[in-house]
């Protein structure tokens, strides 16, 4: 537990955890960052907050609406 | 004997110091090696993307009934049931739809920081300041008892900051002031696995979505973000560049990336393959710290809710801020969108939760 451990004790975790990210693989973000957004653009027409949904059709937007549970 | 003690104690110092300028040189090191794979910027990589139009969103419903200010709550997976707890003690299960309260049950402790829903609906876990998360089954008997029902799963040294059921009832995951996250077995209250490398509290964690298989991301007064291998306990890759505590992670929809929001007055985005920040989300008048985030279905959104009572919607691919939305009384502590997107909910130290659609 971190609120147990002495400064030392703290310094040496950390340490140790540094040590093996310096090894981790990267990709680049030119690549990555594409495939952020081309995950956004196929998804971008099913997300009711991006587009909107018709008044009709969010059981949100029309209090007391007919709902089949 | 004097002088000895002197030196064992200048030992001691020089062992601390080489420490700390060894780990400086290293985290120097992860910079060098992160910043050689960041060619673009995000918004760069964005820039054809359309720009998107004016947002209308208003809140819907108005969820009133706790005493207290809200602290954390959780949908249900059948997109309609909200759990919710406060600093009064009192966890609630409401009808969002029609606003009606449908259990309530009253923790033996005050600053309930963490209330969750079973991925059945049949359950709800919840705990704060008695530092065990407990875990409470729903029954739609009519004078029901939840208090009886009770099971503690959960124990840690200090608070609970956060829990979260995995894929099933069956386990439950962990975050605490003691610096820790845990990993329990919900039937027999047995630790599956912990989690350590945060040096101070821990304040939020959230899983990856199931097709990215088993870790989850956790955020800390320690300003670090950090994401683990819930297997094996160990933390795979962490990340310092925020300035201040970390109140809220969120995964990105396709589990590729996580958000942040924190004390700082920023939100961040974090792209795990490319290993670094990608985007911060932030405006010079905005100087409150951040308390909850999270993300539309398909990502381009981030709906963030502040300590100055308001809830910024920030473009996501762009890094600009699309709408401001007005309506709490008091600081915004949690918000999130329903699991099917349609709506999402916030809770605030006004006492009351709202969904905005």
């Amino acid at each position: 537990m971190a609120q147990d451990m002495t400064e030392k004790e703290l310094l040496k975790m950390e340490l140790d955890q540094l040590k093996k990210e310096v090894k981790n693989e990267r990709q680049m973000v030119s690549k990555t960052g594409k495939e952020l957004k081309e995950y956004i653009e196929s998804m971008a027409g099913e997300d009711p907050l991006l587009k909107g949904v018709p008044e009709d059709k969010n059981p949100f937007k029309e209090k007391g609406g007919c709902i089949i549970s | 004997m004097h002088s000895r003690m002197a030196t064992e104690g200048l030992r001691e110092n020089e062992t601390l110091a080489s420490l700390k300028s060894e780990a400086e040189s290293l985290k120097g090191k992860l910079e060098e090696e992160r910043a050689k794979l960041h060619d673009v910027e995000l918004h760069q990589v964005a820039e054809r993307v359309e720009a998107l139009g004016q947002f209308v969103m208003k809140t819907r419903r108005t969820l009133k009934g706790h005493g207290n200010k809200v602290l954390c709550m959780d949908w249900c997976k059948d997109k309609r049931r909200i759990v919710s707890s406060s600093q009064d003690g009192k966890v609630i299960v409401w009808d969002s739809f029609t606003t009606n309260k449908e259990h309530a049950v009253t923790m033996p402790c005050t600053w309930v920081m963490a209330c969750a829903y079973a991925p059945s609906g049949c359950a709800i876990a919840c705990g704060g300041l008695d530092n065990k998360c407990s875990v409470y089954p729903l029954t739609f008997e009519k004078n029901e008892n939840m208090a009886a029902k009770k099971k503690s799963v959960a124990m840690h040294t200090n608070y609970l900051s956060a829990c979260s059921f995995t894929n099933s009832d069956m386990q439950i995951l962990t975050a605490s002031g003691d610096g820790t996250c845990a990993l329990w077995d919900v039937e027999s209250g047995q630790l599956l696995q912990s989690f350590h490398g945060h040096g101070a509290d821990v304040l939020c964690l959230d899983l990856a979505p199931s097709e990215t298989g088993n870790t989850f991301v956790s955020g800390g007064c320690d300003k670090k973000a950090m994401v683990w291998d819930m297997r094996s306990g160990q933390c795979i890759q962490s990340f310092e560049t925020h300035d201040s505590d970390i109140n809220s992670v969120r995964y990105y929809p396709s589990g590729d990336a996580f958000a942040s929001g924190s004390d700082d007055a920023t939100c961040r985005l974090y792209d795990l393959r490319a290993d670094r920040e990608v985007a911060i989300y932030s405006k010079e008048s905005i100087i409150f710290g951040a308390s909850s985030v999270d993300f539309s279905l398909s990502g381009r959104l981030l709906f963030a809710g502040y300590n100055d009572y308001t809830i910024n919607v920030w473009d996501v691919l762009k890094g600009s801020r699309v709408s401001i939305l007005f309506g709490h009384e008091n600081r915004v502590s949690t918000l999130r969108v329903s699991p099917d997107g349609t709506a999402f909910c916030s809770g605030s130290w006004d006492h009351t939760l709202r969904i905005w659609a």
